[in-house]
């Protein structure tokens, strides 16, 4: 299959991206690792008019703390982020994730800017992201701005992102102790989408109360869902009782929106949903130091 | 510095380790490059959406698909396929492996296959079974069920020490 045509520009900096998608309009758009927009521009679903490539400019690739958060920028790769002792350490719910998208060679080009701004809701990383309440950093013609990630997924294939703005880094609340993470997903085979995928990041106070709880599931909504009722519900309960934990799962679902697709049907996928939920959960507060 | 807002853009690209230079269309795939315009053939283009990985070929050191990469997107950078394994007559210790254990049947995910284990092994030159088949757990194979593949891959870890 070949792409349609489109002028291609490979800017050495920032600012010569952002004056280039400021000067083209809509019909510009950003390829960074280019795992989901080279399929889509074989399967003609996409058809800019120009690609600027963000893979030759310098300083988008950390992974590091600072100051309160874990900022990771864009154009890090997944391999990178799958292979980070930080994260692996202090960020299970990302590692997690980073191990389930695609398969090594995708994850040895996509990068997590992509992942979150592609605005898919197959994509892994938008409900890691809702589960730890994180922000984006997006740099366009009028400077810089934060996005907090549940304001960013607008529906599908569109995020809160200006046509001349660039997501340029993700950041994370830095970890706190007694908090902890988990991401499942549900997949027919490597490399597939999810069927359901959930998200779940805690922290846990004195007595196994829930002092704080993320939950964002993927590929059951137009978008990446927060799961705001069942979040509410939890917070305060205690990890280990079982009855708020089943009900915790009975919300989650409810906040699904899944599609009958190939992948089974909107019945099955809010009950896997619910099931993910209910394991999340205890792994997270597990790695939160609740012990089972 | 590729940038063009018009037309073909020149690219210079090692590949197997010779410089090739061209001038290509932004929209043309790393894999037609190698096959179409060097005449690289051993590079295989399988599914052609980023499914299969019969076009791994390794970039920078990387395994990457090669039907997922521009042509613009590789200029500068190293490029390994599956010709530059084998020196003169003498195969790869890879393609020993894939050869004493049987490792393909109709061959068409061969080359690929090869390239994962190349970047697997060079990343770690002791992996377990489960490590193999996470390793090429991206490249799909019709015919062996994949168990005389990781055996292969086994092979080629012994061969290598």
């Amino acid at each position: 299959m070949i792409p349609p045509t489109f002028d291609y520009a490979s800017p050495k900096s920032l600012s010569e991206a952002i004056g280039l998608l400021a000067s083209r309009g809509e019909g510009a758009k950003v390829i960074a690792g280019g795992q989901s927009l080279i399929p889509l521009l074989k399967l003609r679903l996409a058809s800019p008019s120009l690609l600027v490539d963000i893979n030759r400019i310098h300083g988008l690739n950390r992974i590091e703390e600072s100051g309160d958060s874990l900022r990771i920028g864009a154009l890090t790769r997944m391999a990178d982020v799958e292979a980070s002792d930080l994260i692996m350490e202090r960020y299970p719910i990302i590692h997690d994730a980073s191990e389930v998208i695609g398969d090594p060679l995708v994850r040895n080009l996509g990068t997590v800017g992509g992942n979150v701004s592609h605005g898919d809701p197959n994509n892994d990383m938008p409900a890691v992201m809702l589960a730890l309440g994180a922000a984006f950093v997006a740099t366009g013609s009028a400077g810089e701005r934060t996005i907090k990630a549940q304001d960013f997924f607008l529906d599908t294939f569109t995020v809160a992102l200006n046509h001349d703005e660039i997501l340029t880094e993700i950041r994370v609340p830095k970890s706190r102790p007694k908090s902890g993470g988990c991401y499942l997903k549900l997949e027919q085979k490597v490399a597939d989408f999810a069927t359901a995928g959930v998200a779940v990041q805690v922290r846990l106070i004195e007595g196994g109360e829930c002092e704080e709880i993320g939950i964002g599931l993927t590929a059951v909504g137009p978008a990446a869902i927060k799961a705001k009722k069942a979040e509410n519900w939890m917070r305060r309960k205690t990890w280990f009782d079982s009855r708020a934990v089943e009900e915790l799962a009975r919300l989650a679902a409810q906040e699904a929106n899944p599609m009958t697709d190939i992948r089974g049907t909107a019945a099955y996928k809010r009950q896997v949903v619910a099931r993910l939920v209910s394991r999340a959960f205890r792994r997270a507060c597990k790695r939160a130091g609740g012990a089972l | 510095m590729p940038s063009s807002l018009a037309g073909r853009i020149p690219i210079t690209v090692t590949v197997n380790g010779a410089k090739r230079a061209a001038e290509v269309e932004p929209r043309l795939l790393l894999v037609h490059f190698l096959r179409e315009d060097l005449g690289l053939t051993g590079t295989h283009v399988g599914c052609d959406t980023s499914n299969c990985s019969a076009c791994a070929v390794i970039m920078d050191g990387k395994v990457v698909k090669a039907c997922t990469v521009l042509a613009v997107q590789a200029e500068g950078r190293d490029i390994l396929t599956v010709e530059g394994l084998a020196k003169e007559d003498t195969l790869h210790p890879i393609q020993e492996a894939f050869l004493a254990k049987h490792g393909l049947q109709c061959g068409y995910c061969t080359p690929g296959m090869l390239m994962s284990a190349y970047a697997l092994l060079k990343a770690n030159s002791h992996p377990t079974e489960d490590d193999i088949r996470r390793g090429i757990s991206g490249n799909i194979c019709r015919c062996t069920g994949y168990a005389q593949i990781i055996e292969s891959v086994q092979q080629a870890a012994r061969n290598k020490k």
